[in-house]
């Protein structure tokens, strides 16, 4: 009985603890959210206020009106386009590769997967140089469109995603793959109407830390913008980086921006929290 | 099994068999081994050689080999020149600065909630959702949004300095306060991963052995330190280790919060890497240089801790 009460006491002292917890890392975003819909005098006068006095969307319709300059929308799409792209290749690609480290069988397959697996140890801070020297020579930071290229090429050969899906591929019973092959289907005829549907929630995962990874990304994007210099052509996070720094930094009209970009996200996390959270639970007990 | 006995025939077929199996798993894997050689294991090698040379990114052919130089400008100076040298000391002390605060907090932070979560209160699901939620935020829009949190006139932060009667602090360009700003955005936005790895090494504890050791008069705490804190000795291991590596790469927090002020006093490794990289004065060869020692120490400091975890354990 002593035992029943502490622990009902404990609940309740986590409960609040935790409840004062979510409100201090709530507080700075709802702030961001509501200071976005002040004017610029109730910016300086209501410093503390979280909803506004007099609402207004001056902030947001001062920014679109100012498309040439921060073209955010299309920013947005360039992400957008990227990190969709970045996802779709990442996850054939990968899963393939997948197949083969899980599903096939043959000499060495442990070994070289080991390998892989170690060279993440690889600090990615001495490959920023190089890579960057590689794609300035493909050409690829010739033109816009073609700066793409090296947002979304690159990262394919990444080794998480693959991991992820390797390790779900991995636990298929084999029978089931046995009995397919019994039935005549080939490997490709396997890995499209067996494997994939089976692994569908392995494969969501992996592609939300590839869609995130690439839409979050930030230095590298960085970089290439500062070479292609044209603003039509940054990504949503460059593209708010460069209105951060820029001499004539506005308070209102940022804020919007950032608050446009986070808005999306921040919707599809509330659909698939439990999908990134569990991926992320599963990385430290498999690790 | 009966391989001798196999007439001409047989043996074909199986080599053949044999090739197309190696056909399958070879176009299976190669198109990720082809992108994973060239973006992830060249730029390995590349990068090394690429640090032996004054580098043209855009005219290779003109760069110019000059062995240890960059290396030695960036540990030693080279005569009468050594702001390079200033740079990569000074990069490197407000990397380990950063790393050394930052480190003890993003395990420390993350361990309390999880364990406060574990408890499974009320809502418990949900506070996790809350915790996580700024781990999918990119860093410019945190860096637009925690600026103007730390701003001194209008910032919400002095604003409640203000309400409780004290004075309004230049956070972003006076230090202790531009460490601050970047280690509290740093905890804000980072800390989903770690909490979520720590608790679910806390759900796999059997909750019996807690009820057990409560029966023998063991207070929480002491049920936290004997039974849960060794259970996941494994995911505090990988916590650390990744989150080590992280704060070394730490780079957005000062490069949009501080732009490495005041005085270039967290103006961290990586920023100056990235400044080397490209602009008007850009040397690659040096940036490579810089980067290729601060990976060693990073691989270092990673192989040191698995070394000491694994004795740790062992023991």
């Amino acid at each position: 009985m002593a035992i029943r009460s502490s622990v009902r006491r404990r609940k309740r002292v986590a409960f609040w603890v935790l409840l004062v917890l979510s409100i201090v890392w709530m507080l700075p975003l709802v702030w961001a959210i509501g200071t976005s819909f002040k004017s610029a005098e109730e910016i300086t006068n209501n410093v503390l206020g979280i909803i506004p006095m007099n609402a207004t969307f001056k902030n947001y319709q001062d920014l679109f009106a100012d498309v040439s300059q921060y073209p955010i929308l299309r920013w947005m799409a360039n992400s957008f386009i990227i990190a969709s792209l970045h996802t779709a290749l990442y996850l054939v690609i990968a899963s393939a590769a997948a197949y083969a480290f899980s599903i096939l069988r043959w000499k060495y397959r442990n070994l070289v997967f080991g390998i892989l697996i170690t060279t993440m140890m690889i600090p990615s801070v001495a490959n920023i140089i190089p890579l960057f020297s590689m794609v300035v020579n493909f050409g690829w930071l010739n033109d816009g469109w073609r700066s793409f290229l090296a947002l979304i090429i690159p990262g394919l050969g990444g080794v998480f995603g693959l991991f992820i899906i390797r390790q779900f591929f991995i636990n298929i019973p084999r029978e089931v793959v046995e009995s397919a092959r019994i039935d005549g289907l080939s490997d490709l005829g396997i890995f499209f109407r067996i494997i994939f549907p089976l692994g569908k929630s392995a494969l969501m995962v992996a592609g939300l830390f590839a869609f995130m990874g690439s839409w979050n990304d930030y230095l590298w994007p960085s970089i290439i913008g500062s070479v292609v210099m044209d603003p039509n052509f940054l990504t949503l996070q460059t593209g708010l980086a460069s209105m951060q720094s820029s001499n004539n930094y506005e308070y209102g009209k940022t804020m919007a921006a950032a608050i446009i970009s986070i808005i999306p996200v921040i919707i599809v996390y509330m659909f698939v929290q439990d999908k990134i959270i569990e991926g992320v639970s599963h990385t430290g007990l498999k690790g | 099994m009966a391989k001798k006995f196999l007439n001409p025939e047989q043996k074909k077929r199986r080599y053949l068999a044999n090739a197309k199996r190696y056909a399958v798993i070879g176009a299976f894997l190669l198109p990720y081994i082809i992108l994973f050689a060239t973006f992830f294991i060249y730029p390995f090698f590349y990068g090394i050689y690429i640090s032996f040379f004054r580098w043209n990114v855009f005219d290779t052919a003109s760069s110019t080999f000059v062995g240890f130089e960059n290396y030695q400008k960036a540990l030693f100076g080279i005569g009468d020149i050594t702001i390079w040298r200033e740079y990569f000391w000074l990069g490197l002390k407000n990397t380990l600065i950063f790393v050394l605060i930052s480190v003890p907090l993003l395990i420390l932070v993350p361990l309390i909630i999880a364990i406060l979560i574990d408890i499974q209160p009320r809502g418990y699901k949900a506070f996790r959702v809350i915790f996580f939620l700024p781990t999918v935020l990119s860093i410019s829009a945190i860096g637009i949004i925690w600026k103007w949190q730390f701003d001194t006139n209008n910032g919400f932060i002095n604003g409640i300095i203000n309400l409780f009667g004290g004075e309004s602090v230049s956070w972003l360009n006076t230090q202790p306060g531009a460490w601050i700003a970047i280690l509290v955005t740093t905890v804000w936005w980072t800390i989903g991963t770690n909490t979520v790895i720590l608790g679910a090494g806390l759900k796999e504890v059997d909750k019996q052995l807690y009820e057990a050791a409560e029966l023998d008069g063991c207070n929480y705490f002491q049920v936290l330190r004997h039974i849960s804190l060794p259970a996941i000795s494994n995911q505090m291991i990988i916590c650390t280790i990744t989150t080590v590596i992280a704060s070394f790469n730490i780079y957005g927090q000062p490069a949009l919060l501080t732009g490495g002020g005041p005085e270039r006093s967290t103006t961290v490794l990586m920023m100056f890497i990235r400044g080397q990289l490209t602009g008007t004065n850009a040397q690659p060869g040096l940036a490579a240089a810089m980067a290729i020692l601060m990976g060693l120490l990073i691989i270092m400091v990673s192989i040191g801790q698995l070394i000491y975890n694994r004795r740790a354990v062992n023991r």
